[in-house]
């Protein structure tokens, strides 16, 4: 899987390009969720998705995680990893991590315990059981929890949160994962407007380091974050450009708004 | 025998077939006459003229002449006293009801001072009955002509033998052919010449019958001294030959016979299983009591028969409904009392529904006590319907198999069809959005619960008829009931059927090999086994919804 | 690191006291004292005491897969047969040509089948040390490759517990088979020696209890050990969140296959110390009932503390003592009833009744 100038493992994108998705179809049951769809991630950009309910927003993210295989097309990451070729775990491990539409963060465990988890580091179960923090992991565990703003909730049940914090939590156990792109879903659903703005801040600081991908139906979120957006429609990408260009694509208005 | 529905043609056939010069109706009037005579004759003083007088009836042809050679025989002719008239007399507790030997017109009853008997002597008797075997061979009825060869099978003489030499070549019916050929083949098997038994065998070549095979059996082999039964090898060749194509035969009839148990069977786990499939498959229920709703149902049956002990084939139709309603209600029960507190739990409510099942054994135990109690099977279920000497098929299998199909059709009607089945499956697909539309969730629950409950109830009353009914019934079923829902792919009631039924079959074909209990071990492992390659089962059910 | 086992948990604490208390104290005074003494524990208490040790291990070992992991297993009670059957092999190649035919080799009922060889995996049990081995590598074996092949295709929820009931039900159908070579119907029974001393005596009784009450102090403590580990909390996480686990870049699979057989492990060894305790292993061992007993032992006691098992499990029994010998046909009606109360009303089991109870209090 790797190429000799690289390590194993190593995602080499020095064509500036993260993730290469090409011809991607997947059906249910004769329902086209994706209908050769193509769509490339560029190393360190954040990168919005929308599109009407049905539009394949959640079914892409589940073919690039590996939740979902796809019926025909190719998914590579970097030049030379096959994603079609791992599962959920390897493609995680190999740096892809996603935030799920729904909150989901480990109720009974700790706010630290649930960035413990996340925390990159050898994921065998015989690892795990003899794992202990060393000062750098502690160190970058505090980090991560002043980053997304829940130090002082630190020894607090993730349960007990409230939907935000569980929100960013969850973006923070990302974090701890040292991904190379992050999928997140929804993100600001169910916020406050407080909490959309620091949603947006902490995205805005995010990017960079890694290629992000939001999918979001907030269109004044997508307008504060946004360089690039990608407008899905039945399963295939309508248009591609800056949100200016995007609002004003008579097709996309079309497909808001309807006939 | 049906003289009335027999019209010209068939008299006319049958005076061909026995070379008879009567073959227009025309000849109709004088054989008519012939007969009078003959039957007038029968009252004759002398033993010697009655003697001719039978032989007279034999030949002329006419339906009634067997009906009064077979009232001569039984010893049921009569003479009446009265006006000389010749009758048949059945013994009722007066005296004897009277039918005119001629033409069957009924008499009324008489006293037994108004008759004479028309006595036969016991040579008499022989030849009568080797008449009427006779006329019988011509019989148009297949079936009675067959039952005159096999009874001139069990005492054969050279007579009867001639006689059905003769009768091969104009009978057209296989089966009879056949029990003929059986007949003279075994017979010709003792012949002295190589050619008639080389012949015999021929006759006997694909006959699948028991005193074949045995008597082929036992002149290939060897006796005490090590001499061949039959010396000749050439005989012998052939009749191995002929053996190992009658063997292939067996193996034909033994693959029915297994694909019938195997159906049977299977219709047992599709009963039992189907109930499952509606309350697993629709509502996400897995109910540990399953199998003790269909012990609610076997015992059922039980009382059933005990308060209408004479009545035995309809106290079981009476127990269809009640067994049915009587393990609704107990589904709806545990629905309304306990599943309803547990939903969106799975694990939960499988404990609970287990102690349900612990709950509804200590019942039956503590009413019924501990022993198993057997259910009387009604005449028309007992026995079985014999094919040949190698296949018979049962019937209580063959009702439980029909049982099975018209349950499982009617329950895709009710589904298909009705308001409650067009709401439970709409509950079954999204339960937010029925609730939205207005659909009582609660009350489609209950009644679905109720609905497999039910039918666990009918599959109770099935099981009754072939095994005991005791308070362990249901845990023998539950686990297997699961596999085939697993099996199947739950929430499809089609995929119930076909796991069912290929889950019986299946067993019944390791059983010969592996024995019972292994078969059934190796279709258990079979079924974890499959349960990893395809974790949904024969038929999933697809789609987005199921995916997440 | 050893502090750590104990932080926090004061309920704990006692519970091991307790546990201490019972399998030391107890057969000491048994052996000391005279029948009459007021210290005196007779040689029925010492046995029952050491039966509900084992049980106690075995419900403790169940909640670890389902209190922890979310796993309802209701073929937990084959891992425990199958321990108890290892242990019986060893014990009958101990009987030796005491036996009713006096065969120095084979044991009574394959002379009764008139086997003439013994069977090739009945070789070695004569060693303990290899039956020591063999209590640990069988049931852990067998969950291996069951747990493999079922987790790894992601069979869960009542799928998984259904198939775990059809295991066990399946070795009960296959144990019952005399050609199986393990006694059929009757089992394995007649036991006369462990470790060459005579196993219906009063002093191996107690000897038994201790090590099945030291058994029980130590597998609680590594076992509470696993749960503290970040393991412990993976797998805990897997039972609230399996997706979110997996897309964190863990092979649940494997979690979930690690924590299975460490509880077959667990659950073979309260097996191996049951059968030379009550003497006979047979296959209604394997029967799904008996499982399922273990399900209702932990969720009464109230899963996921591991102390919670162990008190559901001596509870149920020590009430299934005394219930059956004074009115047989209740027991059902109690078990029964303990089903469908427990999970509709204390879902959290009494333990966990009792310290919402506490909470509620304090507040």
């Amino acid at each position: 899987m790797s190429v000799s100038a690289l390590k194993a493992g190593e995602v080499d994108t020095r064509h500036g390009t993260i993730l290469y998705l090409e011809d991607v179809s997947v059906s249910f049951d004769g329902f086209k969720a994706l209908n050769q769809l193509s769509l490339y991630i560029d190393a360190g950009e954040l990168r919005c998705l929308i599109g009407p309910n049905g539009a394949g927003k959640t079914t892409l993210m589940d073919v690039i995680t590996g939740k979902t295989r796809p019926d025909s097309g190719s998914v590579f990451f970097g030049q030379t990893l096959d994603l079609l070729q791992m599962d959920e775990p390897a493609i995680a491990q190999a740096g892809i991590c996603r935030k799920f539409q729904k909150p989901s963060v480990f109720e009974t465990l700790s706010v630290f315990e649930n960035l413990e988890l996340a925390l990159a580091a050898n994921k065998g179960a015989w690892a795990t059981l003899f794992a202990r923090l060393n000062g750098a992991q502690q160190e970058r565990i505090e980090q991560v929890m002043e980053i997304i703003g829940l130090t002082e909730h630190r020894s607090r049940l993730a349960g007990i949160l409230s939907h935000g914090q569980k929100q960013w939590l969850e973006i923070g156990m990302l974090l701890m994962q040292e991904p190379k792109v992050m999928l997140v879903d929804e993100p600001v659903a169910g916020m406050t407007h407080q909490e959309v703005e620091r949603t947006a801040q902490l995205l805005l600081s995010l990017q960079g380091e890694r290629s992000i991908i939001v999918v979001e139906h907030d269109m004044e979120f997508v307008r504060s974050i946004a360089q690039r957006v990608t407008v899905l429609h039945e399963g295939s990408v309508l248009t591609e450009g800056s949100m200016a260009e995007v609002q004003n694509d008579p097709r996309v208005i079309q497909v808001y708004l309807g006939d | 025998m049906k003289p009335n529905s027999f019209g010209w043609y068939g008299w006319a056939m049958m005076g061909l077939i026995l070379m008879l010069p009567a073959s227009s109706s025309g000849q109709d009037s004088a054989s008519e006459a012939a007969f009078s005579a003959a039957v007038a004759n029968l009252k004759s003083g002398s033993m010697k003229e009655r003697g001719l007088a039978i032989e007279q009836l034999a030949g002329v042809h006419n339906p009634r002449a067997i009906v009064i050679l077979q009232a001569l025989l039984d010893g049921r002719l009569f003479k009446l006293i009265a006006d000389d008239k010749l009758v048949i007399g059945e013994e009722v507790d007066a005296g004897y009801k009277l039918f005119d030997a001629k033409n069957a017109e009924s008499l009324g009853t008489v006293d037994r001072s108004a008759t004479q008997k028309i006595y036969v002597t016991n040579n008499l008797r022989t030849s009568l009955r080797k008449i009427i075997g006779r006329l019988e061979l011509n019989d148009n009825d297949a079936g009675v002509r067959l039952a005159a060869v096999k009874a001139m099978g069990k005492a054969v003489d050279d007579e009867s033998l001639m006689l059905l030499q003769k009768h091969l070549s104009v009978e057209q019916d296989k089966s009879v052919q056949k029990a003929i050929k059986r007949i003279l083949g075994l017979e010709q098997l003792n012949s002295a010449d190589k050619t008639t038994r080389l012949a015999a065998i021929e006759l006997l070549k694909g006959q699948a019958n028991q005193n074949v095979v045995n008597r082929f059996n036992e002149l290939v082999d060897k006796d005490a001294e090590g001499h061949y039964l039959e010396a000749d090898s050439d005989v012998r060749n052939q009749i191995k030959t002929a053996l190992v194509k009658i063997n292939t035969q067996l193996q034909v009839y033994a693959a029915i016979e297994t694909l019938f148990f195997g159906l049977s069977l299977g219709a047992v786990l599709v009963l039992a299983a189907i109930g499952l499939a509606i309350t697993f498959g629709v509502m996400g229920v897995i109910n540990m009591a399953h199998g003790e709703l269909m012990m609610l149902g076997a015992y059922t049956t039980y009382v059933t028969q005990q308060l209408m002990p004479d009545h035995l084939g309809l106290s079981l139709v009476v127990a269809i409904p009640a067994a049915f309603i009587i393990s609704a209600l107990a589904g709806i029960v545990i629905e309304r009392g306990i599943i309803r507190f547990l939903y969106g739990r799975p694990l939960e409510t499988l404990l609970a529904t287990f102690g349900v099942s612990l709950f509804l054994q200590q019942t039956v135990r503590s009413i019924f006590s501990p022993l198993n109690r057997s259910v009387a099977t009604p005449e028309w279920m007992s026995g079985s319907l014999q094919i040949n000497d190698f296949l018979s098929l049962t019937w209580n299998r063959f009702y439980i198999l029909v049982f099975c199909l018209l349950v499982f059709a009617l329950l895709l009607q009710i589904l298909k069809r009705t308001r409650l089945g067009l709401e439970v499956r709409a509950v079954a697909q999204n339960r937010t959005m029925a609730k939205a539309m207005g659909i009582q969730t609660a009350r489609v629950d209950a009644l679905t619960f109720g609905l497999g409950s039910g039918i666990a109830g009918i599959a109770g009353v099935a099981l009754s008829q072939i095994t005991n009914v005791g308070p362990n019934l249901g845990q023998a079923y539950i686990v297997d009931s699961f596999m085939v829902v697993v099996f199947g792919g739950v929430g499809n009631l089609w995929g119930t059927l076909v796991a069912g039924f290929s889950l019986g079959i299946a067993n019944k074909l390791l059983e010969p090999y592996a024995g019972a209990v292994l078969a059934k071990i190796l279709v258990l492992v079979f079924i974890i086994l499959f349960i990893q390659k395809r974790p949904r089962g024969l038929f999933p059910q697809r789609g987005r919804a199921v995916e997440g | 690191m050893v502090a750590a086992l104990f932080k926090n948990d004061k309920a704990m604490i006692w519970v091991l006291v307790i546990l201490a208390v019972i399998s030391l104290f107890v057969p000491l005074c048994n052996l000391i004292f005279a029948p009459g003494s007021p210290l005196y524990f007779s040689a029925y208490t010492v046995s029952l005491l050491g039966k509900y040790m084992t049980f106690a291990l075995l419900g403790m070992s169940l909640d670890l897969v389902w209190g922890y992991c979310g796993i309802l297993a209701l073929g937990h009670g084959a891992f425990f047969a199958l321990g108890g059957y290892v242990m019986g092999m060893y014990l009958m190649r101990q009987i030796g040509n005491r036996g009713v035919y006096g065969d120095p080799l084979l044991p009574d009922f394959m002379v009764f089948l008139d086997w003439k060889e013994l069977p090739w995996y009945w070789y070695g049990f004569d060693q303990f040390w290899f039956a020591a081995l063999m209590m640990v590598l069988v049931p852990g074996l067998l969950a291996f490759v069951f747990g493999w092949l079922a987790f790894r295709s992601r069979v869960a929820g009542v799928y998984l517990s259904i198939i775990t009931q059809a295991l066990t039900y399946a070795l009960l159908l296959a144990f019952f088979r005399n050609e199986m070579g393990f006694g059929g119907n009757n089992g394995l029974t007649d036991f006369k020696e462990i470790l060459g001393f005579n196993s219906q005596s009063d002093s191996v009784r107690a000897c038994l209890l201790m090590a099945s009450g030291v058994t029980l102090i130590l597998a609680f403590l590594v076992s509470r050990w696993v749960i503290l580990s970040k393991l412990g909390r993976v797998v805990t996480a897997i039972r609230d969140q399996e997706m979110r686990v997996r897309f964190l870049g863990y092979r649940v699979e494997m979690f979930k296959l690690w924590i299975f057989v460490f509880a077959a492990i667990l659950a073979g060894i309260a097996g191996a110390l049951y059968v030379p305790q009550v003497g006979i292993i047979n296959p209604s061992e394997f029967s799904p009932l008996n499982s399922l007993e273990i399900v209702i032992w932990v969720a009464i006691g109230g899963r996921g503390t591991l102390y919670g098992a162990i008190f559901g499990a001596v509870l149920v029994n020590y009430a299934k003592t005394l219930l059956t010998g004074w009115m047989p046909e209740i027991w059902l009606f109690f078990l029964g009833a303990a089903f469908i109360l427990v999970t509709v009303l204390l879902p959290d089991g009494l333990l966990g009744f009792w310290q919402r109870r506490l909470q509620e209090q304090k507040q």
